[in-house]
């Protein structure tokens, strides 16, 4: 298992798809938090931050993980790792927290924006909203990261195409986020309330408020697991039929 | 060390494998032969635990493939059709990687030098396996099976796509690993089983079709022995002189213009009954020189026609 994680993330920096990732989402993800804190006479502001870095989030975690099992099957070393003497759920998380690591550790790095910004910070009840809303928003994030990339996981899985699985990971994520929205609009009640609690969105609004949801982070944990066992289970169909 | 025993998979309706048995002892060099889908490549991926089976049972040592995956995948080494290398890897973090995921506990450098130094690609080590050219390819996807030294190896086709040097050497590669492995292989080209194994399983169709040792094989299906001669006279008397032998059941004359020292007869004889001796005396007694003279075993290639078309004729009979 630890064989399979380290080649993977190893893969990410002999291709080109690590530093793009990396240099793209700092980057992006600066310019947002600029925008959001940093501009003259305007309010700033760390929940609008955190709901532009989700969007920014859903359009680029498809880049770490459309080819993390579409290319093993492609190349057909997938048999290599499944004759391996290793367990289907060790194989696919070993791929799960390849992707993961990559996107946590560059997502870590942009929340040193928020020491930075707190320093200069002089009112102290502010400093205290917003350090904790920082916090708690990271945090979310953080298992917001581990969802959009078990769903990618998990689409990777089912196509041996990369360019399918991204497109595949963007409409789902797109759908996901745009449940929220779309949710507005919706006359049917048991229908509305069906989509607010699938929605990630919805769950994500209690952090930017400043608030510290327990039962949305067991949500996303629980989504991203149960998104990795339906990938062990495609694997294991594909065996049998 | 291996079991099958009434394997089945089916693919739909459709059977991919149909109730197959066998067994192969400890160092044993098994060839599997058959045509193209005959089902050599999903047994091969079901012993190896790649697919699952639909009834049957098929046992690794001491342990069950599907009961026991982990234990049974750890005896056996597998070169799958095409080998699964990653392209973007240099041949030593290739082999490294193998090494991990097979989760060895063996000298890690000295064994990963032996295995390159049995497949010869010690001198490759550092280069990416995208650039290697495909007979390379195919030795690291050896040197792949081999990491951990595991009991069993099986091979997918290793000499698909090589050159004639290539396919040599991979054959002394097999024929040297048999002496203290055991060795499946499947291929479709008869000659490489007849000069690497011991024992050969042809399937047709799902179903094994014959299991014979491979010199046993040979013998059995030819019950009636046959000779090529070449003899210097006059074509009709040499002819008449030789149905007149006894136990010779059937001669024919081919004049080979590329052979001017005489005339070829094909000769058999009637239950392998041995005419050299008689030939030799009758063609002295009439001073006719014979210029050559040698038996003709029949072939895999008849061997395995012969197999695959009485399949096919006994299914038309139960239809």
């Amino acid at each position: 298992m630890t064989a399979i994680y380290k080649r993977e993330l190893r893969s990410f920096f002999v291709t080109p798809i690590g530093y793009v990732f990396i240099a793209m989402f700092l980057a992006v993800s600066s310019f947002a938090f600029c925008m959001c804190t940093l501009l003259a006479g305007m309010e700033a502001s760390v929940s609008s931050y955190f709901t532009f870095e989700l969007v920014i989030m859903a359009l680029m975690t498809p880049m770490l993980t459309m080819k993390s099992m579409a290319e093993e099957r492609k190349q057909k070393t997938e048999q290599l790792l499944l004759t391996a003497p290793i367990t289907l759920p060790g194989f696919v998380v070993a791929k799960f927290l390849a992707s993961y690591t990559m996107f946590a550790v560059t997502f870590l790095v942009t929340c040193i924006n928020f020491p930075i910004m707190f320093a200069y910070l002089s009112d102290m009840n502010l400093y205290r909203y917003n350090a904790v809303t920082a916090l708690g928003g990271c945090i979310a994030l953080l298992l917001i990261g581990a969802v959009f990339i078990s769903v990618g996981l998990l689409i990777s899985s089912l196509t041996e195409n990369q360019m399918v699985a991204a497109i595949g990971t963007l409409t789902a994520l797109a759908a996901l986020l745009a449940a929220a929205i779309a949710n507005q609009y919706i006359g049917f009640a048991p229908l509305r309330a069906f989509l607010s609690w699938l929605s990630v969105y919805s769950r994500f609004s209690n952090f930017a408020k400043g608030y510290f949801d327990i039962a949305a982070l067991i949500y996303y944990a629980s989504f991203a697991a149960v998104c990795i066992f339906i990938t062990v289970r495609i694997y294991e169909k594909r065996r049998w039929s | 060390m291996l079991k099958v025993e009434n394997l089945v998979k089916k693919y739909g309706d459709k059977y991919a494998v149909n109730d197959i048995s066998f067994t192969v002892k400890d160092r044993e060099v098994v060839g599997f032969l058959g045509p193209n889908g005959a089902g050599k490549t999903t047994v091969m991926n079901i012993i190896t635990g790649y697919l699952s089976y639909t009834s049957g049972a098929c046992t690794v040592d001491v342990y069950e493939i599907l009961e026991n995956p982990t234990e049974a995948k750890k005896l056996i080494g597998y070169l799958p059709d095409e080998p699964p290398l990653y392209p973007e890897m240099t041949v030593n973090e290739y082999l490294n990687f193998v090494y991990e995921l097979k989760g060895c506990t063996l000298n890690r450098d000295k064994h990963i030098m032996e295995v390159c130094e049995v497949t010869k690609i010690v001198d490759m080590r550092q280069r990416l396996i995208g650039n290697l050219s495909k007979g390379y390819k195919q030795r690291v996807g050896i040197a792949q099976a081999l990491i951990g030294n595991p009991k069993i190896i099986i091979l997918d086709e290793p000499t698909v796509g090589l050159d004639p040097k290539q396919i040599i050497e991979i054959r002394n590669l097999v024929r040297s690993l048999g002496r203290d492995h055991t060795v499946i292989l499947s291929t479709h080209v008869l000659s490489e089983v007849q000069a690497v194994c011991d024992r050969i399983i042809i399937m047709n169709k799902g179903r094994i079709v014959a299991d014979e040792r491979t010199d046993r094989l040979t013998e059995l299906m030819s019950g009636t022995r046959r000779l090529s001669v070449r003899i210097k006279g006059n074509k009709k008397e040499i002819q008449e002189m030789l149905t007149g032998i006894e136990n010779v059941t059937y001669v024919e004359a081919s004049r080979d213009v590329t052979q001017p020292d005489g005339i070829n007869f094909r000769i058999e004889s009637k239950d392998g009954a041995d005419v050299r001796e008689a030939i030799f005396f009758a063609c002295a007694e009439r001073k006719l020189p014979i210029t050559a003279m040698e038996t003709v075993t029949s072939t895999l290639e008849d061997v395995f026609m012969n197999v695959t078309r009485e399949n096919a004729k006994k299914k038309v009979k139960t239809k």
